[in-house]
């Protein structure tokens, strides 16, 4: 099967049937392996044992990037091509990609409260995944305002590429505003360098969170589908039946 | 004429006659400046302090909220859709609309600021550079606002989704404006790297900003 066969939904949603159990098998064997190594990993000399908190918060800000390409990539299938697929695709990511974001900055607050003493500093990282977040939701009210899927689809994609260009702009400004008005000495002393006895862990935690994702996406835009499918379903029973009475 | 001078214009006429609302973010600007030692204190030296914070953030505002209506009214009365059939391409129609909106309300705006900043208690030359940093970055707030306000048609719904999908997105216009006018109050940072920031920043919504707002259009109204 070619992969350009996969953009029919129903032969991508006969795929995803078969693959989705095995794929959630391996995500949680990799979440297995991933746990085991973290929670034997050593603690770190000045933190103790809250930089475990590590192992979900940095997975969780990769993927919480991720998803924004996810959906940048999906929101060019929408507008170049026009492909539901892509639509589906993209809407699916969204709430994903918010979920990552809003586990990273919990995981960041939780971790800062040891070690900075306080639950929440405006650190350049913190305020620019918080921004992501806001950017995140912004695109979910898109959806959700949206009568028509189809529509609602462009105008995110529209949105989600504007977005990406400017979340650099934003990373960018947010770091240079951090620098002017704190210095950054207080963040550095919570960073370890990395030693491998911690990295290894890290690395396989974010094959598991990485498989998390795919799998989550897979499942989501499978529910898109059959959704849109349960939509129109009921459109044309309303009218037929509107077409009985007449 | 050409097509672009005579949008221009008749989008200027339309926002300074009857039922257009020109000055109406001035006049939510100065509403905005006058409810702030309301909530902060009278004290002249901490407004003297927040002053080019308190400026920036109402010009902001103000600029946001005028954007509502900016393709709506087209939208109902059809001319939208002659602009989008013309011949002239729909990013030059857009960003002409830009130019006018700006004109009639981001230019307001930086023109009474000195007058705000007094109650303010901002120093005279300090208010200099904020009213410049204002007029440097407020074309980006209107182009950014552009993007949400073809969106916000596209879908028929206004009011705070434009809100929330445009604020995001204007967080380092506010960042570069208040550093570079804080620079050239307090310092000891210079003024010319934020401002020059600030100037970029406005340049690169003049070009993305007509273009996203053309493909929003484009693609929510077909």
């Amino acid at each position: 099967m070619a992969v350009i066969d996969l953009a029919n939904p129903t032969r991508f949603l006969r795929l995803v049937t078969r693959v989705l159990p095995w794929l959630a098998a391996v995500t949680l064997i990799a979440f297995a392996i991933g746990l085991m190594q973290a929670v034997n990993a050593p603690d770190d000399y000045q933190q103790g044992a809250t930089v475990k908190i590590m192992y979900l918060h940095v997975p969780a800000a990769w993927l919480g990037m991720m998803g924004w390409v996810v959906m940048s990539a999906a929101a060019l299938g929408t507008l170049v091509w026009r492909h539901p697929l892509a639509d589906v695709a993209g809407k699916a990511a969204a709430p994903i990609g918010a979920a990552f974001t809003f586990i990273c900055l919990v995981t960041g607050s939780l971790w800062g409260r040891p070690t900075w003493g306080t639950y929440w500093v405006w650190d350049a990282r913190l305020t620019s995944m918080l921004v992501l977040l806001l950017l995140y939701l912004g695109v979910m009210a898109l959806y959700w305002t949206a009568e028509d899927p189809g529509r609602g689809s462009r105008a995110a994609a529209v949105l989600t590429l504007v977005g990406a260009l400017n979340l650099p702009i934003i990373k960018f400004s947010v770091d240079w505003w951090n620098t002017l008005h704190q210095p950054a000495s207080i963040f550095r002393a919570g960073g370890p360098t990395i030693a491998p006895s911690l990295l290894y862990p890290l690395l396989g935690m974010a094959i598991a969170f990485t498989l998390l994702f795919v799998t989550l996406h897979l499942a989501a835009m499978r529910n898109e589908i059959l959704r849109r499918r349960v939509r129109t379903m009921r459109l044309m029973q309303a009218q037929s039946l509107a077409e009985a009475h007449a | 004429m050409t097509g672009f001078t005579a949008l221009l214009v008749r989008d200027m006429r339309l926002a300074v006659r009857v039922g257009g609302g020109a000055l109406m973010g001035a006049l939510f600007f100065l509403i905005v400046v006058t409810m702030m030692p309301f909530a902060v204190g009278p004290d002249l030296k901490l407004l003297a302090l927040l002053g080019p914070a308190i400026l920036w953030l109402g010009a902001l505002l103000a600029s946001l909220l005028a954007l509502d209506r900016l393709f709506t009214v087209d939208h109902e009365d059809g001319s939208l859709d002659i602009l989008m059939m013309s011949k002239m391409p729909l990013e030059l129609a857009i960003a002409g609309k830009g130019v006018a909106h700006w004109l009639t309300t981001g230019l307001p705006l930086v023109i009474i600021s000195p007058v705000l900043g007094l109650m303010l208690n901002v120093e005279p030359k300090a208010m200099g550079a904020v009213a410049l940093t204002l007029l440097a970055g407020t074309p980006a707030l209107t182009f950014i606002g552009l993007i949400g306000a073809a969106l916000s048609v596209a879908l028929r719904r206004g009011g705070l989704l434009l809100a929330v999908l445009v604020l995001p997105l204007t967080i380092p216009v506010l960042i570069f404006g208040v550093s570079a006018a804080n620079a050239a109050i307090i310092g000891p940072a210079p003024f010319g790297p934020p401002f020059t920031i600030l100037c970029a920043l406005s340049m690169i919504s003049l070009v993305v900003g007509p273009f996203a707002a053309a493909a929003a259009l484009r693609f929510g109204l077909e």
